[in-house]
């Protein structure tokens, strides 16, 4: 679960923290605690990573015996899916709110 | 012991009295219903039961078996878990709407002929469109009345398909039915509809999203998987399937990435869920069948928890898009936990139930070798990690401030949110009991280390490209906007339709109006007023000339026998020999 809290160090309110002092601090207005957040889903990463290397696989398909080949996998699945929904998909579809009215 | 009765009687009955009840009272009495209903159901041994006789066929009202009993089982536990999040709903259209809802479904997993199939399979469309219009804005009325017109189409077609088949094999039983001639592609199409197939989809992404807080649940839960059910029942095996199946695994995250509407963004991934159920149809192994339905009993638990936790959001800020919310983990911490425990469970994270369903349908793609298959549904997997799994607690609870703090949940979604997060975490923790209810025997084991790292490996990648897309800036950021969608073809597609229809009936009446109306309409207006005249002066004219009338003489005549044909007042003989000349025509004619 980490990993989707790992996403909120955006989520930090330092300019509302300046604008209204009195407001209550929660877990991840704290840089300190994003950081820690952060820190402990790198090393997860490296963790998976390494631990690939001391398993024995039993695969349907070859690709799977490659190194890393579920990591990179889901790195680069992501990356081209946003980018084709970004670039290709959202110039294309996007209209007006009020397009059907 | 009372006999058990059909399991979709005790809810359409129960559902009737619901008005009758007031408050409290109310509230105790809907949530016994599934109670009742799910110790009816478990006292009902396998087998065929209430076989009714209707003209000349065999109506079976319940036939248990493994692959029925399942779902059972499951639209129990979703509609005790959607009544109780739903509980402060005063709206009686929406509470009997639910039950009857869940009633049909009910009657549509447990029916053994195709007749009265049909007819809950009809009922469904009906009580699930009031839980659209019950949110009673222009929207929600539109995409009601879309869904209905979608909807109606695909039961016209099953329903054409139905009679054929009925007709070529002179049974109705409702068993395995196999694609080959024309009535199997209506019945299959018909299934597709409801199943959301590519192109067919559109009703579900516009529809869900419109309908009400607590709808969206009795929805997501019941049309979908009612024809996964019927898919599973009748086309196992069916190749088609598979490429269908893929096909919805993978298109909807792409438009799920770019949409705003979090409600909309679940309607997406239950399409793309959804498809690793079809494919699994489509494979048609034990293995394969298995997964697929297994899926299908989590999907409705994950899928509603998510638009439980979205509803909840909605319920306290009136908002759902991702561009308004934000940073709500703050003062929801609950929803936000079940949200994150929903987002887990659908991105099938290790000990969450996704886990140990979806992995099936993937394993019996590469028992069965489906390279192409195999990837689609792994980038399915990742994608569905990155719109369900991410953006949606992302979005809702962490992101930007957007300044609200609203309160926490209702009480009784929270339990209902609690409930459905238990299972989830239950069933992929100790998958056991889900197994020993699958249609077939199970000899499939989800935990094995290299399952574990790999599947863990492919999500936490999936999650660090997100995050480095996100600090990047390059992460397409929520707009408002409307994306398009196949529905565009009947939503702008009407227009075309309307103007075609305009210019072309609408000329078409005109060139009617002039010929007919303006044209022979006068012709026989002046044959019949000018005829007699004609014949009778063209006859006589010459006649006169050849007496020796001329000049004034002549004009005279024609005048006075003019007049006399206007008035009726012309000689007899003159009289007598138009009648004998149109008793000549007359007799000529005949």
């Amino acid at each position: 679960m980490k990993n989707k809290r790992n996403t909120s160090k955006r989520g930090n309110t330092k300019n509302e923290k300046e604008k209204n002092p009195k407001s209550k601090e929660y877990l991840f207005d704290k840089p300190r605690n994003v950081k820690i957040l952060f820190r402990s889903f790198y090393s997860a990463l490296l963790v998976l990573l390494a631990i690939e290397f001391f398993i024995h696989k039993h695969p349907h398909f070859a690709w799977e015996e490659w190194p890393e080949f579920y990591a990179i996998y889901g790195f680069v699945a992501c990356v081209v899916l946003v980018l084709v929904s970004k670039y290709i998909l959202r110039p294309l579809v996007k209209r007006r709110e009020d397009y059907y009215d | 012991m009372i006999n058990p009765v059909p399991p979709a009687a005790i809810f359409i009955i129960a559902a009737l009295l619901v008005p009758l009840f007031k408050g409290r009272w109310k509230s105790a009495y809907m949530l016994l219903i599934p109670v009742v209903g799910f110790i009816n159901l478990i006292s009902i041994p396998e087998g065929t039961h209430w076989v009714v006789r209707f003209l000349d066929y065999d109506l079976v009202l319940g036939r248990m078996d493994r692959l029925s009993i399942i779902f059972g089982y499951i639209f129990h536990i979703i509609s005790f878990i959607a009544i109780l999040y739903a509980l402060h709903v005063k709206d009686d259209v929406q509470n009997v709407a639910g039950l009857i809802y869940a009633g049909s479904a009910l009657g549509v997993v447990f029916s053994g002929d195709l007749f009265s199939f049909f007819v809950f399979w009809e009922m469904l469309t009906i009580s699930s469109i009031f839980l659209i219009w019950a949110r009673r804005t222009r929207a929600a009325m539109g995409a009601g009345f879309r869904y209905l017109l979608v909807h109606a189409a695909g039961g016209l077609c099953l329903l054409a398909g139905i009679v054929l088949y009925v007709n070529q094999t002179g049974s109705i039983e409702f068993g395995y039915i196999g694609l080959s001639g024309l009535s199997s592609y209506l019945i299959f199409f018909g299934f597709g509809v409801n199943c959301a197939w590519p192109f067919l989809h559109p009703w579900l992404s516009d529809a869900y999203p419109e309908a009400t807080i607590t709808g969206t649940i009795f929805l997501s839960a019941f049309t979908t998987k009612c024809a996964v059910y019927a898919l599973a029942r009748a086309f196992p095996g069916t190749e088609a399937l598979i490429w269908i199946g893929a096909a919805m695994a993978g298109f909807p995250i792409f438009f799920a990435v770019i949409e705003n509407d979090l409600r909309r963004v679940l309607a997406y991934s239950l399409i793309n869920q959804v498809g690793f159920m079809v494919v699994g149809i489509g494979i048609g192994t034990h293995l394969a069948i298995n997964g697929a339905v297994a899926h299908a009993f989590n999907d409705i638990l994950f899928k509603a928890l998510l638009f439980m936790s979205m509803g909840a959001v909605m319920y306290r800020t009136g908002k759902i898009n991702g561009t308004a919310l934000g940073g709500l983990y703050r003062t929801m911490p609950l929803t936000c936990l079940f949200c994150i425990v929903g987002a887990a469970s659908i991105s099938a994270f290790p000990l969450f139930s996704g886990f140990v369903s979806k992995s099936m349908v993937m394993s019996a793609a590469g028992d069965g070798h489906m390279r192409v298959v195999w990837f689609i549904l792994l980038f399915a997997s990742a994608g569905v990690f990155h719109h369900a799994g991410i953006k949606i607690p992302f979005f809702a609870f962490f992101s930007h401030d957007s300044g609200m703090r609203p309160k926490e949940a209702p009480l009784h979604m929270l339990l209902a949110m609690g409930i459905a997060a238990f299972l989830c975490i239950f069933i992929g923790s100790f998958p056991g009991p889900l197994y020993s209810m699958l249609p077939y025997p199970v000899d499939y084991v989800p935990y094995t280390i290299p399952h574990i790292v790999g599947q863990t490996q492919l999500l936490f990648f999936s999650a660090l490209a997100f995050t480095l897309l996100m600090l990047a800036g390059i992460y397409p950021g929520e707009q408002r906007c409307v994306n398009l969608d196949a529905d565009w073809f009947y939503r702008k597609g009407s227009r075309l339709f309307y103007l075609i229809m305009d210019k072309g009936l609408n000329s078409l009446n005109k060139v009617s109006d002039r010929i007919f109306v303006g044209g022979l309409a006068g012709f026989f207006g002046y044959i019949s007023k000018r005829g007699p005249e004609i014949l009778t002066l063209g006859a006589l004219t010459p006649l006169w000339g050849i007496t020796g009338a001329k000049g004034k003489e002549l004009k005279d005549k024609i005048e006075t026998t003019r007049t006399a044909l206007h008035t009726h007042t012309s000689p007899i003989g003159i009289s007598a020999a138009l009648a004998t000349v149109f008793l000549v025509v007359i007799f000529l004619l005949r």
